[in-house]
């Protein structure tokens, strides 16, 4: 960052560390000594995974690293002005914090106060910070909920969050952060949380708010891809340490670090879709990457495949009770149908509200009655009685989207794997049970001592691991998997995904393959099929609806992907 | 498999800590708590002995004189100093009384006895006092500790047993069995508590520790229900046990083998909460003339006893009971403090 001379940055961090004592005796580094530069009237990007200590350094600008249990070691120095921000008395801090430096954060929802209304709390950092009256606030706040697009501003002031969409409540906490006009914003997965249309919506408000209040912005993120269209400049953080760190140009078109060139990877691009999906460790070692990561794999359907779970004109209503006696009707899958192949992969794509979960649900009957069929084998699944359901429950599995709470905390690897064996008698004797367990482990890429350990034992990625072995003890015709890979990390994301391509290779499995991550799909479906509010609106082979989407709303799903950094400059 | 493997494996398997394990950790790391642990521990010993009558066997043995004195104190002045004016034996005053018709026949009925009690030396002191027939307090506060623990200790297993099965089917199915379970603690809760309490001792009409316990046990189960149900509610919902559903296991595995062990933390806290509220509410009871039979002693009669003492200025069965409850009830109440930090996944 030579090219930003002194006079020209907003935020000069040194040297920063900070240590978090998690016991006694453990203390662990959260961030080992990082110095980067925050230029005025320009966006900086942290990205990392979970754990590499991008929200903590954001924290420490802040000053609201958390008394207990986290130390800053002398040396390290946050200069905004000319002072130290670590050095500051609490109170003048606090007279920083929101009028200079404010922050957003990742879940709007609970970070909005849910008992007050939006415009309460946009006067409040007026009142408090600009020392306007009542009446100047709310003029300004009216101003500033216009500014940041939110519909009907007069009649939204006086909105409770919980009467605002996810999308709308970010707005908000956007008003609430720039009311002050400060000088950073610091903005930590601003849109993790939100469907990708409103992404883009939300990035373009940052974008805009940005170059028209001159202000900088610190954008954290674990997504690279995201960055490319909005950053001036890049910081890549792995473990508490800076791997590389440029102007965005540099990061994306030669970026030096092997970690980088992995993040940029690792994620399924739409362009390519390769046999294998490249790993950190293919970055890391030395040497050439394997063959098997840069050829292509093709996908589609012929259209004489043999069809092994068919769904016929699917539905599936939820009540609520309104009044004494009456009951309001919400369709959350309307007439939905759709054919899979055996061996080959449908992806279900769409925002959140849109039922692609509710058919997975459905499909298993896990969500009670519903209309239509679903014909597997010839019989169908949604008719025949509770009874009858235990053999082909066996052969219909899913994977859930959280490995953090679809694994039983109290069981220990062993048990999860063994209950589908013991329940469905699968295997003679306790001893054939546990080998082919064991096997199991191995096929997942686990070591046999998992058997004994605990849920809590391991990590996310590993978690995910451990629920596709369970779902592979049964040997299952289809596995659906619904936001298998969402809330991984790109590097995790991409061995998961590998994993999941291997099993059917080898077994021959079919998948539904639920995400909103369309570049996912792309990568792992033959055939896509687009949902919105409760309706197919398309289905086709996937690298047809990429190249060639027919509908309107399949066409702005598709104009919503973030493009990285060649998107950003082809446009 | 080979034999070093599964060596290893074992070796593996004796360093992983379960959540159980972990839990113990924590609560060593609260000197508090492993104070409280101590004493409760303390406690459970005294009552295991006394059981089985290692120690207090002979409580009910009329040792030392009437209201003999605790031994820090020193035995009685003859004819009493100006701090117990009352203190004379209720036999001294009966003699003295010259109107009694029966006077005669009594002292014919000492006489026959006389032999036998007098030549067991009564002492006139007694390490922590005695009561009106000269019985050891300190040892009767031990026997009062068997019985009050164990009425306790039964009366919340009982009471968390049924509020586990009821909470379970309720929380778990929902629906009418949901509706009808909290009618049923809705009736419960709308009376008030010792009217209940008294109702049901008056249906079972008759004295006696097992009456005690079932009173208890069968009242005081409702705060327990609602917690147990709220947890199942939370956790039917969750995705390891739609995953659970999903792999085929029935109804009552989701239940009892799924979900129990995720809530057992919270019925093992409400357990030792409800073990201290039963040992005052037996107090209570048997300070009302509901509790425990008159053969038996426990902290409750000796409460009862002591009131009548009191004015009389003999304070120590009632410093006795006193101090031995607070000292259960304040260790057990921290101790389940405790407990709670250790167990509660949401305070790592």
């Amino acid at each position: 960052m030579t090219a930003v001379n002194s006079s020209g940055t907003l935020i000069a961090i040194r040297d920063l560390k900070v240590d978090f004592r998690l016991d006694r005796t453990t203390v662990t580094q959260a961030v080992k000594g990082i110095s980067f530069d925050i230029p005025v009237n320009s966006t900086v990007a942290l990205v990392g995974e979970s754990g590499s200590g991008k929200s903590v350094t954001a924290l420490a600008i802040l000053g609201l690293l958390p008394k207990e249990n986290s130390t800053v070691p002398p040396g390290s120095r946050i200069l905004y002005g000319g002072r130290n921000l670590l050095a500051l008395a609490p109170g003048e801090l606090q007279k920083l914090r929101g009028a200079d430096i404010s922050m957003i954060f990742q879940e709007p929802m609970s970070s909005l106060n849910p008992v007050f209304t939006i415009g309460f709390q946009i006067t409040e950092v007026l009142t408090k910070h600009l020392g306007m009256t009542g009446r100047q606030a709310r003029v300004r706040a009216l101003e500033l909920l216009r500014e940041v697009g939110i519909p009907e501003p007069e009649a939204k002031i006086d909105a409770y969050p919980f009467q605002l969409s996810g999308g709308q409540q970010q707005r908000a906490m956007i008003a609430i952060a720039i009311a002050c006009e400060p000088k950073l914003l610091i903005a930590d997965e601003p849109t993790t949380a939100l469907d990708v249309t409103i992404q883009k919506q939300i990035l373009e408000l940052i974008a805009a708010l940005q170059k028209r209040l001159r202000m900088s912005v610190l954008f954290i993120t674990h997504d690279l891809a995201l960055v490319g269209e909005i950053a001036d400049y890049v910081v890549v953080m792995r473990e508490g340490e800076i791997k590389e760190q440029g102007r965005v140009e540099q990061i994306f078109e030669a970026p030096q670090d092997a970690y980088t060139r992995a993040l940029l990877l690792c994620r399924p691009q739409l362009e390519r879709r390769p046999r294998r999906l490249p790993v950190i460790d293919d970055f890391l070692k030395p040497g050439p990457l394997a063959g098997s990561t840069l050829e292509e794999r093709s996908r589609g359907l012929r259209g004489d495949e043999e069809i092994i779970l068919e769904v016929r004109h699917l539905g599936k209503s939820f009540y609520s009770r309104e009044g004494l006696f009456g009951k309001r009707e919400f369709k959350a899958v309307k007439n939905v149908s759709f054919k899979l192949a055996r061996g080959k992969t449908l992806g279900i794509v769409g925002e959140s509200g849109s039922g692609k979960t509710t058919v997975a649900l459905t499909l298993l009957r896990l969500r009670g009655e519903s209309s239509g069929e679903a014909l597997f084998d010839g019989k169908d699944l949604l008719s025949i009685p509770q009874t009858e359901m235990m053999p082909y429950k066996r052969r219909i599995q899913i994977v859930f989207q959280n490995p953090y709470a679809s694994l039983n905390p109290r069981f220990t690897i062993g048990q999860l794997l063994m209950e589908p064996l013991q329940v469905h008698r699968i295997g003679s004797s306790e001893s054939e049970r546990r080998d082919r367990v064991y096997k199991l482990l191995e096929e997942v890429g686990l070591p046999e001592v998992s058997f004994f350990k605990y849920p809590h034992e391991f990590s996310g990625g590993q978690r995910q691991r451990i629920a596709i072995a369970r779902c592979l003890t049964m040997k299952p015709d289809v596995l659906i998997c619904d936001e298998a890979v969402s809330a991984l990390d790109v590097s995790i994301q991409a061995q998961v995904l590998n994993l999941l391509q291997d099993l059917q290779d080898e077994h021959h499995m079919s998948y539904i393959f639920i995400s909103h991550d369309l570049a996912v799909v792309k990568y792992m479906a033959d055939q896509v099929m687009v949902m919105n509010e409760g309706e197919v609106v398309e289905v086709a082979n996937s690298d047809d609806i990429y190249r060639n989407p027919q509908h309107p709303y399949t066409k702005k799903l598709l104009s919503s992907i973030p493009q990285g950094w060649r998107g950003a400059r082809a446009r | 498999m080979t034999q070093a493997a599964a060596l290893a494996i074992g070796v593996q398997r004796a360093e992983s800590p379960g959540l159980w394990t972990l839990a113990w950790r924590r609560f060593c790391r609260d000197r508090v708590g492993l104070v409280s642990f101590l004493i409760v521990v303390f406690f459970f010993g005294l009552m295991a002995a006394s059981g089985v009558h290692l120690i207090a066997a002979d409580w009910s043995k009329e040792v030392g004189v009437n209201y003999a004195p605790p031994t820090f104190i020193g035995p009685e002045v003859a004819d009493g100093g100006p701090s117990a004016p009352g203190s004379h034996g209720g036999e001294r005053t009966g003699e003295a009384n010259p109107f009694d018709p029966l006077a005669g026949v009594l002292a014919e009925i000492r006489a026959a006895s006389g032999a036998a009690s007098v030549a067991e030396a009564q002492a006139p002191t007694l390490v922590f006092g005695g009561d009106r027939w000269g019985r050891d307090v300190l040892q009767k506060t031990i026997k009062g500790t068997e019985t009050s623990m164990f009425v306790g200790l039964v009366a919340a297993v009982l009471a968390a047993f049924l509020a586990t099965v009821f909470g379970a089917l309720a929380g778990y199915y929902g629906g009418w069995i949901d509706d009808f379970f909290n009618w049923f603690y809705s009736v419960f809760t709308s009376i008030p508590y010792l009217l209940l309490i008294l109702a049901i001792a008056a249906v079972l009409n008759q004295k006696g520790t097992l009456t005690v316990i079932l009173i208890l046990g069968l009242t005081g189960w409702t705060g327990i229900f609602r917690l147990v149900r709220a947890e199942y509610l939370k956790h039917k919902v969750r995705e390891y046990i739609q995953a659970a559903d999903a792999i085929g296991a029935s109804h009552p595995r989701r239940m009892f083998v799924h979900i129990l062990p995720n809530v057992s933390h919270v019925i093992l806290v409400q357990l030792s909460l409800h073990v201290v509220l039963f040992i005052k509410s037996e107090v209570v009871l048997s300070f009302l003339g509901f509790g425990v039979g008159v053969d038996t002693v426990s902290w409750g009669s000796m409460l009862n006893e002591a009131q009548s003492e009191l004015i009389l200025g003999y304070w120590w069965q009632l410093a006795a009971a006193t101090l031995a409850m607070a000292l259960l009830v304040t260790g057990f109440s921290l101790f389940t403090d405790a407990l709670r930090d250790a167990l509660d996944p949401k305070l790592k």
